[in-house]
């Protein structure tokens, strides 16, 4: 949905500027994965506010459910046992988008308008101009959206901004009992975090530390890390995630320099007719013919 | 009415059909695929009912183009061997692109441009197949990085098709006498004899 109170900084297939005079604060949603107790209340949280209901699922022996993303489901807890230490860990990394300064989605996506950034750093799925072509999955570092078996449309977390809009803090935010989720401006977030990794240094925790990766620019949506220096341990959150190179290679400088080399071709093909003139038939091959025929005639 | 029975049959009217199939397919696919290839061309979805309607009818399209240039491909494969001659021929391409088409070596059904073009359309073709296949969502899910590579190989041979087509119809204009070959298939003796000399000699006989 267009909203107004929100500008739009970055829009995709859109080759022109977007709004950038209007200064305003950048946000984050910060996610303490050290106090998630895994009670899942932000996945109900998200799953009331957006109006979405996924289909229930089945019991896979596992606390995780469901068991991935779907079109409904735009957050989902993920549990991990490891050991760390001579000791048994259970990491409770709660998934979804990432909102990243530099969106993979958004470079892919073929679709003007399709995928927006908000200048508040939220990343926006805009479903009445998607076509379902998927390219924002392809362009995702960390494989967020998931397309919908119903409407074709690509679905993803919003960070509510709907209520961000309105002052308001993510539906997740606001249910989580623990305070392990926070919300507020990027600069209040990283520094609420440098608190908590100072206290998971003073209990043990010697690589703890603030996920925010610099490869996609940095995101809105960060995490305390008890292990900062193993993320791919919290169910395979990407190391140092960017763009692939193949997905810069496809949208990049390629395609600008290959629509030129088209008008190349068909421009070049045009004044090569106009410069050189046409290859026709030679006069004299035609009346050799011609005499070749008579001769015939003749004969008989 | 046949203007001139003497005329020297160059295409069936199969290999004609066949040809246009390839050929509308590929004007349809080239036009919704630039959509989706740079935002400047994003317009061009409204010929196809819209931009969700694109994204559906190009891969139908596709598998259309892919089967039918299949056709083609097995009709002419054995036509464009490439022979010392054509290698010649490319060669001394430089003095038939200025016009000067006298001293160029002698051809059978094609030269070594056609071949060439042949051999490069055919390549891309399955290029386009398989890396349209991998990048299939409504059909297909495959691994992140294959559907990447996907995407950047059909981007890539799609522009290469497209610039080569241009070549192809422009090829066709530019040289008089040739349209009519995939309209209805003939070409006059002296056409046979200046361009393809080594064709009208084995239909002629002389």
């Amino acid at each position: 949905m267009a909203l107004q109170s929100l500008d739009i900084k970055q829009r995709s297939a859109t080759t022109t500027p977007s709004t950038q005079v209007r200064e305003t604060l950048e946000i984050a949603k910060l996610i303490d994965v050290s106090a998630c107790i895994g009670c899942k209340a932000c996945q109900v949280a998200c799953s009331e506010w957006n109006d979405i209901r996924d289909e229930i699922g089945t019991c896979h022996g596992v606390y995780d459910n469901p068991m991935d993303l779907t079109a409904k489901s735009w957050t989902v807890m993920r549990f991990t046992e490891v050991e760390q230490n001579n000791k048994l860990e259970w990491l409770i990394r709660k998934d979804g988008c990432m909102h990243c300064a530099d969106p993979g989605c958004l470079k892919a996506c073929p679709a003007p308008g399709a995928i927006v950034q908000y200048s508040n750093g939220i990343v926006d799925f805009h479903q009445e101009n998607c076509i379902g072509c998927g390219y924002c999955v392809t362009g995702c570092p960390f494989n967020i959206p998931r397309i919908s078996k119903e409407d074709s449309k690509a679905y993803k977390c919003s960070l509510c901004s709907d209520r961000v809009a309105v002052n308001q803090a993510p539906a997740c935010v606001k249910a989580c009992p623990t305070g392990a989720i926070q919300f507020g401006s990027k600069e209040d977030m990283k520094d609420y975090a440098a608190k908590r990794v100072t206290d998971l240094k003073e209990r043990g925790y010697e690589q703890a530390g603030l996920y925010d990766p610099q490869g996609v620019g940095g995101t809105h949506v960060m995490y305390v890390l008890h292990h900062a220096d193993k993320p791919d341990l919290y169910a395979g959150l990407p190391v140092n995630p960017s763009i692939s190179p193949l997905v810069a290679l496809w949208k990049g400088f390629a395609k600008p320099l290959a629509t030129l080399a088209l008008a190349g071709v068909a421009l070049g093909s045009l004044f090569h007719y106009v410069t050189k003139g046409p290859n026709e038939v030679a006069k004299e091959i035609e009346d050799e013919i011609e005499r070749e025929d008579s001769e015939k005639e003749g004969a008989k | 009415m046949i203007r001139d029975p003497k005329d020297l049959k160059r295409y069936e009217p199969q290999e004609r059909a066949n040809h246009w199939v390839v050929g509308i397919s590929f004007i349809l696919l080239a036009l919704s695929g630039l959509a989706f290839f740079h935002p400047a061309f994003f317009p061009l979805t409204q010929l196809f009912g819209g931009p969700t309607w694109a994204r559906i009818i190009h891969p139908y399209l596709g598998v259309l183009m892919a089967i039918s240039f299949l056709g083609l491909f097995v009709r002419f494969r054995h036509l464009n061997k490439m022979t010392p001659a054509d290698k010649e021929w490319l060669s001394k391409a430089q003095n038939m692109v200025n016009g000067n088409d006298h001293d160029m070596p002698e051809q059978g059904k094609y030269n070594g441009g056609q071949k060439v073009m042949f051999w490069v359309m055919a390549i891309c073709m399955a290029l386009m197949t398989v890396s349209g296949v991998l990048i299939w969502r409504a059909w297909f899910g495959f691994d992140i990085t294959l559907v990447r590579l996907g995407a950047v190989v059909h981007a890539a041979a799609g522009a290469v098709m497209i610039g080569m087509i241009f070549v192809h119809v422009y090829a066709a204009i530019w040289v008089k006498g040739t349209i009519r070959a995939m309209w209805y298939g003939t070409v006059t003796r002296a056409w046979a004899k200046q361009h393809h000399r080594g064709w009208y000699r084995q239909m002629t006989g002389k």
